[in-house]
């Protein structure tokens, strides 16, 4: 239809609605909802017909239900807008917001609050109170969200009508399920926004996830509608349960949605079941046991898209506890009917649960899909066999099928297992014998791909005593330098010249002088360098540039993860999300105003600066421990720690600069985050990453560890587990010299006392230390300090708790001393 | 919550559309559309269900040629979203009989009047097809089914001459019949997807049954109903040992490794007597969903000859055996075999005598494909390709093409055993007898056969 055909219509519909605006004749209703379904049609497919707005309005002075909601449906369309011409439906939308049908009752109340219109928000609070009044329960559902409308059309005139408190009321007393569902999302969508409008603080907010609301929730479950439980179930999985008798007796509760057919219920029950048994590891094992089959079944029932997102989520679990799923390993077989998305996510969880008792299956499995007609699924086929050989496990029997691979003869496949075989004997050097005899058959002009080449040219200048014709292998791609396109692939190249230069000098000394020329000559600058440098280190003489080039090597033992274990928490975090398909955490794909608040959890959990602190218990929102070690893999363990090493702070947290939640600072060592964490100005210098620790031996009678690591959950957990051994009351010899916390905390430092957290504002400030006994095993001989000091009176006091209570005494002097030499020093 | 819900034809037009925060550009179908049908990454790699443009979280699932669609600005739960646009499209074929683009075209505005109760600001209300009875004015517009292809729903449960209503599947639950008088029935499928993996030696190498019990209900009032299944089922034992062939259990067990249930099954006496109890809502809803891992006799069993016939020639020869009884047919059973790249032509020697049979070499991608209409049980079939390749063959044939895929629909049959044994209405009375079906029927999931 062309421009001028449509405003010829328009014109006409124009023209008929006006006609039958005022008609009572009989039938005259047929008529207007054929007229009426035409200008919705055109609404559809996004013709603008808001000219009609006023002939619409005119025509729905109707009883004609179906006539009704279609005019329902085109006002809160056009009604954002066209606010003038709004104003216009205000009269009847509240006329039938009195109507005695609770139905149209509702509509009209939800039409009204669909308007989107600034200057009609006076009209709305008056039918918004009837409303979440109304006896049915229908139009209470209505109003609930008709709340939060308001709220978004503007903030001051929901809170100024006291809306959250009713919706408050409504969630502790209403009996329709769906109006205290919808009044709880309602509620937390208010309550968050109001705290970034605000102050920042999440206690209203927080107040829905207390004891008594959750309680609530959970005892009438099964009333809910399977979406509304989702909603439920999520707001439980973020309360904090006091003890394992209570968590217990809530999942008991909660059992049975497992069995639900509606795999985002099990999802959100499963996130439920996760986070109560986080600080108890044999149960949280268990949950793992206990959720496998239902998951499995989720994945095999329903569609695709539904099998996706389960599925999602288990290789998030898998990656996390591979030891679990190890039996099930036949369940992640790659299916003919599966589309490439799963086929990839399938690849990953049979690497990862590859074990001694497995891994000829698997890998049997793995090498059927090499030979797959999906090139891209075979390539990841190829490099999950290279994986788990890496793992260690059966690594002969790999080896010979990864040979297999490259008598194959398919390019593709070639170059995975170059790739593949140059890692592994990196690896196992040992196997070079048999690697290499493969290898060197190996057409090199069937090898194309960069990265492959670059493999082969490596293996090449390595393990040029092995292969006779190494040498000469290299000189064909000397010789066409100037063709090869990769500069990855010529860096490769001078170094495997140069080195085989120095096992084969005479055969190579021609070849090695053609490589650094045409490598000066190139115009890729790193190649250029690297030729220079070589060159220049020959000079100097050929061992000098030997032990540069070619020094003696050991073997790797673990491979970089490309993911490191904090981003996994921080998905595992967000169980039951986006962030888990996408296997990033939400800061990494979501618009700044769309992340909501940081959750604080685990390694975060201990730092909420203004709020918590300033009562004198710790923040019991969210005890949660870290459950890393419960399931990670030895390997993993390994690198995990290696990860703390780097100071237990360097959690590298989203960019929070902008963010307008002060409150619950992540810790972070983005220097920007001090310009918003106004209330917790040490919290830089709490990554405590550049300050030279210099650990002065303090006592004789006790030794504390230099650098001692402690994660800020396991604080957490021994914290609420031990009672106070002792409390010093110190005064401060120089009170005024601290206006803030930092001078003391690199103070202790410096004395093998580290700062867990910090908080307060002057004069009050209150500190987290703890310290280790040196030469104490990993997480044991801990003490732990809170210490409240009064800068202007100079009045401290720490109370101690330590793993060994016998040692306190000596600690306690120990850090008094310290804190006496504190200004003095 | 979401932000947008819409419907595209698998041309990318809009057939529905609702905005219900506002947050997301106008624009967002047409990004939408593009990004799926120019997914960019390695060959043949399909977009997946879920992902992300510039901050919008796009999620889809796909129904009868149609995308259902839905976006949003916040992580919210994936599975939430996905399960919410298949039930909306659930509830939608149920108040319209049929699914497709005609009928929501001819009836876009009951569909929004749907949309408008089970969806408010973004959070889902309810999506109830009993309940938003009361909601719903506008009378489906019936699309006629004849015009559904042949392998639509109504066509599965089709066993030679025992032919169901076929205008059953595809009723609106809420048009009334020409008669005027509404017809009293349920149905009860059970339908079971089955993967079977065959080593080169012939033996399974993995194989499972995710099966559905399926409900349909047409009948007035809300009748309590159970539900009986065979008494010997056991559930969860295999699942500890998973793919323990014919371990545990009692000779001829019904060994389910793991099943979960609709919000409406009431599980009082299933521990005692395998019964489930449930006043079944209107329109269509899985019951009961299964998975087994226990042995089962394969319904067909492949037996491949891959061989060289000569430096430029390699020759195929298929036989299909039917394993299950004389009395059942199965239709639409497609055999794929992808053959060395190197083949430039196939020449087919179908056996003498056969009927409804075709043969096809897909010359784009190499693949051999063999269908027969119909294999009545207990019959064998063969089939022989001559192969002509452009290169002489230096590794083994067999390593160059294979592995075998099957297709098929098998009505009246099931692999697990599982049965429904009654289906009765709780408070009997002489003059309320609906009508009531149990239908099987089984379909190949993922039959795969190595070469």
């Amino acid at each position: 239809m062309n421009a001028d055909n449509r405003k010829g219509e328009l014109v006409e519909l124009k023209n008929q609605l006006r006609q039958l605006a005022g008609s009572r004749a009989p039938g005259v209703e047929d008529v207007k909802r054929e007229l009426y379904k035409k200008v919705i049609s055109y609404m559809t497919i996004g013709i603008d017909v808001s000219s009609l707005f006023s002939e619409m309005v005119m025509c729905s002075a109707t009883s004609d239900l179906v006539l009704k909601k279609m005019c329902y449906l085109y006002v809160g369309n056009y009604a954002r807008g066209h606010p003038d011409l709004a104003l216009l439906t205000i009269n009847f939308l509240q006329k039938d917001c009195h109507d005695e049908d609770p139905m149209i009752r509702g509509l009209a109340l939800r039409s009204l609050c669909s308007l989107r219109v600034m200057n009609l928000v006076e009209y709305l609070v008056g039918p918004l109170h009837a409303g979440l009044k109304d006896s049915n329960g229908y139009v209470r559902t209505v109003a609930a969200m008709g709340v939060l409308k308001l709220y978004h059309i503007s903030p001051s005139s929901c809170t100024d009508n006291d809306f959250p408190a009713m919706l408050k009321t409504q969630l502790l007393q209403d009996s329709d399920a769906q109006v205290v569902a919808n009044c709880l999302c309602a509620l937390q969508e208010i309550y968050l926004a109001e705290a970034s409008r605000s102050d920042g603080s999440l206690k209203d907010r927080d107040s829905l996830y207390t004891t008594s609301v959750i309680y609530l929730l959970i005892n009438r479950i099964k009333d809910f509608s399977e979406w509304a439980q989702c909603l439920v179930l999520d707001v439980v999985s973020k309360y904090v349960s006091s003890n394992p008798e209570e968590s217990f007796k809530m999942m008991d509760i909660l059992e049975d949605r497992l069995q639900h057919a509606n795999s985002a219920v099990v999802l959100a029950t499963i996130k439920v079941f996760l986070h109560l048994t986080l600080s108890m590891a044999d149960i949280h094992q268990q949950v793992y046991e206990r959720i496998k089959a239902p998951l499995l079944t989720l994945v095999s029932s329903g569609s695709v898209e539904q099998s996706y997102a389960v599925i999602s989520h288990l290789h998030l679990l898998v990656l996390r506890a591979p030891t679990v799923f190890a039996s099930e390993y036949k369940h992640f077989y790659c299916r003919y009917s599966d589309p490439s998305y799963v086929k990839k996510l399938k690849l990953e969880m049979l690497t990862a649960i590859a074990n001694e008792s497995n891994t000829y299956e698997i890998v049997t499995e793995l090498c059927e899909y090499a030979a797959n007609v999906d090139v891209a699924i075979a390539r990841e086929s190829i490099r999950a066999v290279g994986k788990i050989a890496l793992q260690q496990y059966d690594v002969n029997a790999i080896v010979d099928r990864l040979l297999q691979f490259l008598e194959m003869e398919k390019d593709y496949v070639t170059a995975e297992t170059l790739v593949l075989v140059k890692d592994l004997l990196r690896k196992y050097p040992q196997w070079s014998h048999d690697c290499i005899a493969v290898v060197g058959n190996v057409s090199s002009k069937s090898v194309t791909e960069p990265k492959a080449k670059a493999a082969l040219v490596w293996m090449l200048g390595e393990y040029a005593y092995d292969m006779l014709d190494a040498p000469y292998v290299l000189e064909g791609f000397v010789e066409n330098w100037a063709e090869e396109e990769s500069a990855e692939v010529r860096l490769e190249l001078l170094t495997a010249v140069t080195k085989i230069f120095f096992k084969r000098p005479p055969e190579s000394i021609k070849m090695l002088g053609a490589a650094l020329a045409a490598g000066l000559a190139d115009a890729h600058q790193d190649v250029h360098d690297r030729a220079l440098l070589y060159y220049r280190l020959l000079q100097q003489g050929v061992e000098i540039a030997e032990r540069v080039v070619n020094p003696p090597k050991q073997a790797v033992s673990v491979f970089a993860d490309t993911q490191s274990s904090e981003i996994r928490d921080r998905i595992f975090d967000e169980f039951n999300s986006l962030a888990v398909v996408y296997q990033e955490p939400s800061y990494m794909f979501l618009d700044k105003e769309h992340r909501g608040p940081i959750e604080l959890t685990e390694d975060t959990g201990i730092l909420p600066m203004d709020s918590k602190l300033s009562n004198d218990v710790l923040p019991s929102q969210h005890v949660e421990a870290n459950d890393n070690d419960l399931l990670l893999s030895a390997s993993e363990r390994e690198e995990s720690r290696g990860g703390v090493g780097n100071g237990s702070y360097a959690y590298s947290g989203p960019d929070l600069s902008g963010f307008d939640t002060p409150s619950p600072a992540a810790p972070s060592n983005n220097a920007s985050l001090s310009s918003t964490s106004h209330t917790s100005p040490a919290i830089d210098d709490l990554l405590g990453l550049t300050f030279p620790a210099a650990p002065v031996p303090t006592s004789p009678s006790l030794k504390l560890k230099p650098k001692p690591l402690l994660d800020p959950a396991t604080f957490q957990r021994k914290w609420s587990q031990l009672t106070i051994a002792s409390t010093l009351d110190h005064t401060l010899s120089q009170p005024a010299a601290l206006p803030s916390p930092q001078p003391l905390l690199r103070h202790m430092q410096a004395h093998s006392i580290e700062c867990m957290a910090s908080g307060g504002q002057a004069p009050k400030f209150k500190f987290f230390f703890f310290a280790q006994v040196a030469d104490s095993p990993p997480s044991t001989g801990f003490f732990l300090v809170e210490f409240v000091v009064n800068t202007s009176s100079g009045i401290s006091q720490a109370k101690v708790k330590a793993d060994n209570a016998d040692l306190v005494p000596a600690f306690g002097d120990l850090f008094v001393s310290t804190l006496r030499k504190f200004g003095s020093s | 919550m979401i932000s947008q819900f819409f419907v595209l034809s698998l041309r990318g037009d809009n057939i529905v559309f609702r905005d219900y925060r506002g947050d997301v550009p106008k624009g967002s179908a047409e990004i939408f559309f593009r990004k799926v049908k120019f997914w960019k990454g390695e060959e043949g790699e399909e977009a997946p269900p879920i992902f992300n443009v510039d901050g919008v979280n796009y999620m889809h699932v796909k129904q009868a040629g149609l995308l259902f669609v839905a976006t949003t600005r916040v992580n919210l739960s994936p599975a939430l979203v996905l399960e919410l646009l298949q039930r909306i499209a659930r509830v939608t074929k149920d108040y319209l009989g049929v699914l497709n683009e005609d009928s929501l075209r001819k009836n876009f505005v009951l569909v929004y009047e749907l949309l408008d109760e089970m969806i408010d600001f973004g959070y889902p209300q309810t999506t109830s097809t009993e309940a938003l009875k009361s909601f719903v004015f506008n009378e489906p517009v019936v699309v006629d089914a004849a015009r559904m292809p042949s392998l639509g729903p109504a066509a599965l449960f089709i066993q030679g001459s025992h032919r169901l209503p076929g205008t059953a599947v595809t009723k609106s639950v809420v048009a009334n019949e020409p008669g005027g008088k509404k017809r009293e029935e349920v149905f009860v499928d059970i339908i079971e997807k089955i993967s079977v993996t065959f080593n080169s030696s012939g033996y399974i190498l993995t194989s499972e049954i995710d099966g559905t019990i399926q409900m349909k209900s047409y009948l007035s009032g809300n009748p309590e109903i159970k539900v009986g299944l065979n008494d010997d089922i056991s559930i969860g034992h295999a699942g500890s040992g998973s793919y323990e062939y014919g371990a545990g259990g009692g000779v001829g067990m019904v060994l389910l490794d793991d099943c979960n249930f609709h919000e409406s099954v009431r599980l009082d006496d299933f521990e005692l007597d395998r019964t489930l109890t449930l006043i079944p809502p209107d329109g269509e809803f899985p019951i009961m969903n299964y998975r087994m891992t226990q042995e089962f006799k394969p319904p067909f069993k492949v037996y491949p000859v891959i061989e060289e016939a000569g430096p430029f020639k390699a020759e195929v020869v298929l036989k299909v055996r039917a394993d299950f009884p004389t009395t059942i047919t199965a239709n639409m059973v497609i055999l794929r075999v992808p053959l060395p790249k190197t083949t430039t032509r196939v020449s087919f020697d179908l056996e003498t005598g056969a009927v409804g049979q075709t043969t096809d070499f897909k010359e784009a991608n190499k693949v051999l494909e063999w269908c027969c209409r119909k294999i009545v049980g207990g019959s064998e079939h063969t089939l022989r390709a001559k192969l002509t390749l452009s290169q002489e063959r230096t590794v083994n044939i067999k390593k160059e093409a294979g592995p075998i895929s099957m297709t098929f629909t098998i009505p009246m049959y099931n692999a697990s055993r599982l049965q429904v044994k009654f289906l009765q209405l709780v408070k009997k009375s002489k003059s309320y007898n609906p009508h009531r079906w149990v239908r099987y029927v089984t379909l190949s999931n993922s039959y795969v056969i190595r070469t």
